[in-house]
């Protein structure tokens, strides 16, 4: 029926962006909030090993990591050194990084405080041995090996 | 007369909230941390005696700075190690030569037939990391497969589709039965 047609071309409506910033805003939000920027500059290698049977760790709030691997700079060897946050360690301060990270959370976290243990694959389990000594001898016994996803027999 | 105040043109508002995107979309790191988490043992005093287990309660899992396996005094692969670790902690009530078994009842699953053994695991202070993960997890694989066969005998469900209550159930009947021995030095390595 030509009664209805419209005379003329049809012209496309522009989209307004008016609201575009609106939808940006609401990303940067979601990405503000999920953020969490590294806190530590890692000078040790931690290449993890894979693992199957593995939980998720939760809570990153309650975790504190320990890294254990060969320096990054080659000028101080290959033999696995201990990191806590950004300096090396000795398995003797332990206790004190310990109790500092205990101070830094709640009383009622406390207790749920774990320890997670990023341990490069090559690292002989003697100094991993005097980690966890270390950590039994202060009461930090909820410990993670963190590994990465995949099958135990490829490593 | 008021003077008229000209518009802030906000064009530009979305290239800079794209700038801020940009910059929290490169920082930010949303990788969860996985790993097989346990519970280290109370420290022990020096006098305590030891726990008498009878041998055919333990079996035991040598590492040494090689990465051989040597399971109750015979080399091992880490391939069989699940399996072997499986069958020792499946209760078998009429083998002489399995680990003892008692009865218990727990909430929710009833009686149930529990093994007494225990896996033993020592490794020296030379074994790689990867190595000692490796068994870990062989070992976890084999508590999570039984765990797995009761669930399904008990509640003809899988493990992950369990309500709370009836994991914790299971995890009761099921304990994750290994211990990790005191370090030794033998001499210096």
């Amino acid at each position: 029926m030509g009664k209805f047609r419209k005379e003329g071309k049809k012209e496309v409506p522009q989209v307004s962006t008016s609201s575009l910033p609106d939808i940006v805003y609401m990303l940067i939000f979601f990405f503000m909030i999920t953020t969490s920027m590294r806190d530590v500059e890692l000078k040790v290698k931690t290449a993890m090993p894979k693992a199957s049977e593995i939980q998720k760790l939760e809570k990153k709030a309650l975790v504190s990591s320990i890294y254990i691997g060969p320096p990054r700079d080659a000028k101080l060897g290959t033999e696995s050194r201990i990191q806590l946050d950004d300096a090396f360690a000795r398995p003797a301060d332990i206790a004190d990084w310990i109790q500092k990270e205990r101070d830094s959370r709640n009383e009622a976290d406390r207790p749920l405080l774990t320890t997670a243990l990023k341990v490069h694959k090559e690292t002989r389990m003697g100094i991993v041995t005097d980690v966890k000594q270390e950590l039994r001898k202060v009461g930090a016994f909820r410990i993670n090996y963190t590994t990465l996803k995949g099958s135990a027999l490829e490593n | 007369m008021a003077r008229k105040v000209p518009e802030i043109n906000s064009s530009s508002q979305a290239d800079i909230a794209f700038l801020l995107l940009c910059f929290f979309l490169m920082t930010t790191s949303m990788d969860v941390d996985y790993g097989i988490t346990r519970r280290l043992p109370p420290p022990v005093e020096q006098n305590d005696e030891d726990v008498k287990v009878k041998e055919r309660n333990v079996m035991n899992v040598l590492v040494n700075k090689n990465d051989r396996l040597l399971v109750n005094g015979r080399p091992s692969d880490i391939s069989l190690l699940k399996d072997e670790a499986k069958r020792f902690m499946t209760p078998r009530p009429n083998d002489e030569t399995a680990p003892e078994t008692e009865k218990k009842t727990f909430d929710l699953v009833g009686e149930v037939l529990m093994s007494k053994g225990v896996i033993s695991l020592q490794n020296d202070r030379g074994t790689s990391y990867a190595m000692y993960i490796s068994v870990q997890n062989e070992l976890a694989r084999a508590f999570n497969e039984l765990r797995e066969e009761m669930s399904m005998a008990k509640f003809h469900k899988h493990l992950d589709q369990l309500t709370e209550d009836q994991t914790k159930a299971i995890n009761d009947a099921v304990p994750v039965r290994v211990s990790e021995a005191e370090p030794v030095v033998y001499g210096t390595n």
